[in-house]
């Protein structure tokens, strides 16, 4: 199979990750968002790492997955106690940092 | 003897040193010091002009070189004089004059308490204008001249008590800063074009430079000659200049300082004789100032304004000689010494008649003056006919050669400068015989003053009237004793050159129509304020009269065309800056401010705003890479 449809699966997955963040208020969507664009690199990178024929794709992808495995564990504690303090997960809620 | 010049200058700067230094325990003896030194200075010239006439004409001058003073690469400025024809003529006239003023100062000035700062000043004047004429380079020069400046401003505004007077002193001191540009403009192009300003070199070389550049330092040097010689366009300092004490009037603004701007043209005469545009323009300031002065001179009731035009129209006569090139400079000087000679005792004359009318200057409440002071009445009807230019006085000379001249400059030019000086003698023959009539002759017209004192008028000390009698015998026999046979022209010869005049009509001619327009003038002014009585209150008069009292309109000139006209563009100059320079500045600062308040309206908080601005950014900076790549 062509390793081309791989990266045009990537760039649209990663797109519906982009338009996600920046249409949907919901925080956990918009988390989710960040995690499908996170996803959508590493399949390009996996895409790349197998027609460059070489590894360093594959190891950048593991290196992503540990950051976004650390990433999910700060962002979803974020959003809980922003739930917690303003009973509501709409990102515009959280629009203090105005002047 | 070459080492006696640099005493010339010191003695009289010694003076004005430690008069001026030596605080209030010289008061004493402080007018007489002065005067000794100034004395000492005319010895060593007296003792210098014997070595001179003992040499060979073409190897009379003297150099004498004291130190250098700006060596810097190829600039060489050095503090040394040359003592040649020219400089002794003038040492003689200032030390020889400035004593005999120095003299009369200590009896004119005896009940003034600041009589001992008068003599610094009148020492000081002294040093810097020998350092002015016996100085080898035009950078000394212009020292000794702006030394004269200060002197005169120090002067004019001696009695400081009086607004006049120190309005008087900054004027006279304002317009001559004027001509000074005009002067260091000069050294200046002098230096750019002939690489040094040494009076030998720059002369020398005048042959084998532009006409363009010689007019254009030709004109610069008389811009200067202009400020210092009160000549027209700069002639406006002249008459506020007689606030100062009468000494002054005679020393300063009669005999010497105002003879500077002759001397510098005289002496740069090889400049002005390879750039005929700037002799021209030399000979047209000449004639316009003598009638200007002359015009003056008939219409001022102060006696000693009458005089100042009067002096205005005679340095008018010696800068149009001196514009006509080697047929005028030796008379140019001629006129100089022996009007330095009459007007000084004029002058002094005045000053006697003001010492013994409580300082009246209105001549209207003189009159019949001539029984009380007969010493001052005979010497100033000497130095008046002498003025006029009364066959065989001082003035006839040397006014009828500068005449003659006048008539010799060649074609339509040399005609109209021909009349205008006739028409000058017959105008200085009228105010002259106006001044004369209303001091000494009519019916006495004082009246007591403000506070109930009548003038007793009385003959003044014996200080006063021997300079005045010395300058009497100068102003009757000099003329003659330099004219006859030539004698001051071969003098000068070796310095200033001399071409005879050739006018074209003859010379016994040119003297009968000077004689007839002299007695046509006296004839007139005895018609006018001889057979009638004279008002004590001036009348109305005509336009011309009333025009030529406020100097014809010169400071209403001045007023407005520089007064104005510097008021308005210093306010169009603040409105530009105003709205103009600070305009940009402010209108930056607005923009920024007014852009970066747009710009803030970005920083809304949304982070999906933010996401978006990244978003897009990276877009930007992905499609920007690939184009670059593509390209």
């Amino acid at each position: 199979m062509n390793p081309v449809n791989y990266l045009y699966l990537a760039s649209l997955l990663f797109t519906i990750g982009a338009a996600g963040v920046l249409i949907r208020r919901n925080a956990i969507v918009v988390f989710m968002c960040v995690e499908l664009m996170l996803n959508a690199c590493n399949l390009a990178l996996v895409t790349f790492s197998r027609m460059h024929g070489n590894l360093d794709g594959q190891i950048i992808a593991f290196f992503t997955m540990v950051v976004a495995a650390a990433e999910v564990v700060v962002g979803l504690a974020i959003i809980v106690s922003l739930f917690r303090s303003r009973h509501s997960a709409s990102v515009d809620d959280a629009s203090l940092m105005k002047l | 003897m070459e080492n006696l010049i640099a005493l010339l200058v010191a003695a009289p700067l010694l003076g004005a040193a430690v008069l001026l230094c030596g605080g209030r325990r010289l008061d004493r003896i402080g007018h007489w010091l002065g005067t000794v030194l100034a004395a000492g200075s005319f010895l060593i010239g007296a003792v210098l002009f014997v070595d001179m006439i003992g040499k060979g004409a073409d190897d009379r001058a003297l150099h004498q070189k004291l130190f250098s003073w700006v060596p810097v690469e190829s600039f060489q400025a050095d503090i040394a004089f040359q003592l040649d024809q020219l400089s002794m003529t003038f040492v003689l006239l200032i030390t020889g004059v400035g004593t005999l003023i120095h003299v009369y100062s200590i009896g004119y000035m005896e009940h003034d308490e600041r009589r001992r700062r008068f003599f610094g000043y009148l020492n000081l004047f002294l040093a810097a204008m020998l350092l002015l004429v016996l100085a080898d380079n035009y950078l000394l020069l212009y020292f000794g001249w702006e030394g004269v400046g200060l002197a005169s401003y120090l002067l004019i505004g001696f009695w400081q008590h009086k607004p006049s007077a120190a309005t008087a002193a900054k004027k006279a001191f304002l317009v001559n800063r004027v001509g000074d540009i005009g002067l260091s403009i000069a050294i200046m192009l002098m230096f750019t074009t002939f690489g040094t300003f040494a009076f030998g070199p720059v002369l020398e070389a005048t042959g084998d430079t532009g006409e363009g550049k010689l007019t254009a330092i030709g004109l610069m040097l008389l811009l200067a000659a202009c400020g210092k010689s009160a000549q027209v366009p700069l002639q406006s300092w002249l008459g506020d200049a007689m606030e100062g004490p009468t000494p002054v009037s005679a020393l300063i603004h009669a005999a010497t300082m105002v003879t500077a701007g002759v001397y510098l043209i005289v002496r740069s005469g090889a400049i002005f004789d390879a750039a005929p545009t700037a002799q021209l323009v030399v000979t047209v300031v000449g004639a316009v100032t003598l009638l200007f002065g002359a015009i003056v001179g008939c219409a001022k009731d102060d006696i000693k304004k009458a005089l100042a035009g009067s002096t205005m129209s005679q340095i008018g006569y010696m800068i149009l000689a001196a514009g006509l090139g080697p047929i005028g400079y030796a008379f140019a000087i001629m006129h100089l010494v022996t009007h330095g000679f009459f007007k000084a005792g004029l002058f002094l004359g005045a000053g006697s008649v003001m010492h013994g009318m409580n300082d009246e200057v209105d001549m209207r409440k003189y009159g019949g003056l001539r029984k009380y002071m007969p010493v001052t009445f005979i010497t100033f009807g000497l130095g008046y006919l002498a003025l006029i230019g009364f066959p065989g006085l001082s003035g006839f000379f040397s006014k009828d050669k500068i005449i003659e001249a006048a008539f010799a400059a060649g074609g339509t030019q040399g005609w109209i400068l021909g009349a205008a000086t006739l028409l000058g003698a017959g105008l200085t023959a009228f105010y002259m015989t106006r001044v004369m009539l209303m001091t000494f002759f009519g019916e006495k017209r004082w009246q007591p003053d403000a506070d109930g004192n009548e003038p007793h008028p009385h003959e003044s000390p014996s200080s006063m009237t021997i300079p005045m009698i010395v300058l009497a015998f100068g102003s009757v026999f000099a003329g003659g004793f330099f004219g006859i046979g030539d004698r001051f022209v071969n003098w000068l010869e070796p310095v200033t050159k001399f071409e005879h005049p050739h006018p074209p009509i003859s010379i016994p001619v040119i003297t009968g129509a000077t004689i007839a327009v002299l007695l046509l003038g006296v004839a007139a002014a005895y018609l006018q304020y001889g057979r009638k009585p004279i008002p004590v209150v001036a009348p109305r008069g005509s336009l011309l009269t009333r025009a030529a009292r406020r100097d014809l309109l010169q400071d209403d000139f001045n007023h407005v065309v520089l007064v104005r006209g510097g008021e308005h563009l210093t306010r169009s100059l603040v409105y530009l800056d105003h709205k103009g320079v600070d305009g940009v500045v402010n209108g930056t600062a607005a923009a920024v401010g007014g852009l970066s308040g747009r710009l803030r309206k970005l920083q809304n908080g949304y982070a999906r705003s933010y996401a978006v601005s990244m978003f897009g950014g990276t877009a930007i900076l992905i499609a920007a890479t690939l184009l670059m790549r593509a390209v």
